[in-house]
């Protein structure tokens, strides 16, 4: 008696076994997908800006005339917005970390605010627009000036910030804080003098990634109110300004009316690809350079 | 006799110093009380960021409901805030939110999916150090940029290959926005299936599973609260959406079905009024508050779903 048919085992395995490489390769087309999509926009990109990235694009004012547009006003006003946002969440957030996992008491409280950071980091970029509207530029009555959209932003990344920071100060191991409570240290010196130089690399990555979210966040902007057309440069945190992805904004929404908009925005993508890439390698090389392992 | 000079002048600096540390050690203890009401302080402006967000929101949504009964809100298909007799239906908004999230899913959930299953099944050690990162490039693309991708080159490939599609149409920003999610819900999925442990795949193919049959009977049901939670949290991010919809979808307010047309969506509605002439006490600048509200309850549903699935039904091993 024959319990085995060999020839349909055989069969059946070839068809199970093929199918399996069939869909290895579909699975690996859908990972390539992505990266081929990244290609051509970037290629896009490059191949719309070529001839229009020059000494007076890059230095020059605002102006209506594609010609004679240049995006030193939005570049100068993206920087003056980091000023504000890279102290304001720096101290804030790595305050909050600090109080969250070496002060705070395990309980009600801590869990609260805990949840809380978690759920703001899911709230949409525009519902924080709204907020810096209302409560930065309506009721302080600010007005859309630098302050207003650098403290709007550093709303917005400042969850980002925390979560980063907490995770440096829990990759610090507890030995060294023993041993600095051990020679008589206080809680506060063994903070200052041995958590926060271990944790510091790892706290900076994570604040520059986070900064590098803020420099390409264009919706809070638009809540605030960005004017179309600044020619004058900011020259402090007080005046009005416009910014890289608001003057990309405004050149793509424009470029069904003069086609040459559509350059000049390919051209301030390049500028603001280039400071995110530049913002992250820096990121990358703190890491590589300062994390201790221990 | 010099010794003992010495040892006098040693000990009138051990006096000192012992009084300096004294003083020390008071201005020390003060920080060291100090230190952690300065922290809480901190730590307390992200609570206030929440109650700022909640508290203008409904204030404002709450005259808005004095001028527009909330009925009419939520059930009117005709938004016409500009008009001489202005009607304020949010029904054509959440059309063309739910409609450009379900194109974005159609395209990031499959892809992002299948990507996961490759990385995290099929991939070896290196090609998985080379591609993850990669995709984790297009996840730090703003979205500015994306914008302009779906209006000067998508939506351009779409009219050349199918020409009823308008200039602005609810698709291209659609399939855009999904390509924004593949890498999250990538990178979340591969996280659920890669902590499945190696045992339960070895069972499997030991029992002569293929890899195919291992990843979708074993590891996908195992990975499975992992898997859903990303989606949710990709429907989420594609609910919150703003550039790419408000510059490739342009403004028209209809209430249609066709993926074609123009459509508005809640975000863009809300940078299309506040950025433009709506003066504080308006009815239209009440209801951007309204809006925002909708679409702030929405994603918060979201991504409290999602918190509850992965949390509620995941597998421990």
């Amino acid at each position: 008696m024959k319990y085995l048919n060999a020839e349909q085992v055989t069969k059946r395995m070839d068809g199970r076994i093929a199918k399996n490489n069939i869909l290895k390769v579909l699975f690996l087309l859908a990972t390539l997908f992505g990266l081929i999509v990244l290609a051509i926009l970037i290629y896009r990109v490059v191949v719309d800006s070529i001839g229009w990235i020059d000494w007076n694009f890059l230095t020059g004012r605002q102006s209506t005339d594609a010609e004679r547009a240049g995006i030193m006003g939005a570049l100068l006003g993206t920087l003056w917005m980091m000023l504000v946002v890279a102290p304001v969440t720096l101290i804030l957030g790595i305050g909050t970390a600090i109080y969250l996992e070496l002060y705070a008491k395990k309980g009600r409280l801590q869990s609260i605010i805990q949840t809380n950071i978690a759920n703001l980091a899911g709230v949409p970029s525009i519902v924080y627009g709204i907020l810096g509207l209302t409560i930065f530029v309506r009721a302080m009555e600010m007005g859309n000036i630098i302050l207003a959209g650098g403290l709007t932003l550093s709303l917005l990344i400042l969850p980002i910030v925390i979560v980063a920071a907490q995770e440096a100060i829990r990759a610090v191991p507890g030995f060294l804080s023993e041993a600095s409570y051990g020679m008589g240290a206080t809680k506060w010196q063994t903070i200052k003098n041995v958590i926060l130089p271990a944790a510091l690399p790892g706290m900076l990555t994570g604040a520059i990634l986070a900064l590098s979210r803020a420099i390409g966040e264009t919706a809070p902007l638009t809540v605030i109110g960005i004017p179309a057309l600044i020619i004058p440069f900011p020259e402090g945190i007080f005046d009005k300004f416009t910014a890289l992805p608001m003057q990309i904004y405004y050149w793509t929404i424009d470029s069904s009316l003069v086609a040459e908009y559509a350059n000049l925005a390919a051209g301030t993508i390049i500028v603001l690809l280039i400071l995110l890439f530049v913002l992250n390698s820096a990121a990358i090389f703190i890491r590589n350079k300062f994390q201790q392992r221990f | 006799m010099a010794a003992n000079n010495k040892f006098e002048n040693t000990s009138i600096d051990v006096k000192e110093m012992i009084a300096k540390n004294k003083q020390g050690k008071s201005l020390s203890s003060l920080t060291e009380k100090l230190i952690p009401v300065v922290l809480f302080l901190f730590a307390i402006i992200t609570v206030f960021t929440t109650v700022g967000i909640v508290m203008t929101l409904l204030f404002e949504t709450i005259e808005f409901f004095k001028l527009v009964p909330i009925w009419d809100f939520f059930t009117g298909t005709v938004l016409k805030p500009m008009s001489q007799n202005p009607e304020f239906g949010v029904l054509p908004l959440l059309n063309g939110t739910i409609i450009s999230s379900a194109i974005a899913m159609l395209v990031a959930g499959p892809i992002g999916l299948m990507a996961a299953i490759y990385l995290s099944e099929y991939a070896s050690d290196r090609v998985r150090r080379v591609l993850k990162p990669m995709l984790e490039i297009l996840a730090g693309i703003p979205t500015i940029v994306y914008g302009f991708f779906a209006f000067t080159f998508v939506t351009p490939l779409i009219r050349s290959i199918w020409p009823d599609v308008a200039a602005t149409n609810i698709l291209s920003p659609g399939i855009v926005m999904g390509i924004m999610i593949i890498p999250m819900i990538a990178s979340l999925s591969e996280d659920a299936m890669s902590s499945v442990p190696n045992a339960m795949r070895e069972g499997a193919l030991g029992l002569g599973a293929t890899k195919l049959e291992t990843t979708f009977k074993v590891v996908i049901p195992a990975a499975l609260s992992g898997i859903i939670a990303s989606f949710v949290l990709g429907i989420s991010r594609a609910i919150g959406e703003t550039m790419i919809v408000t510059i490739a979808s342009g403004s028209s307010k209809n209430f249609t079905f066709d993926i074609t047309q123009s459509m508005q969506t809640m975000t863009a509605y809300i940078v299309e009024v506040s950025g433009g002439e709506a003066a504080a006490g308006t009815t239209i600048y009440y209801s951007l508050y309204a809006v925002a509200m909708t679409l702030f309850v929405f994603t918060l549903l979201m991504n409290l779903l999602a918190r509850y699935v992965s949390r509620k039904f995941r597998e421990e091993y």
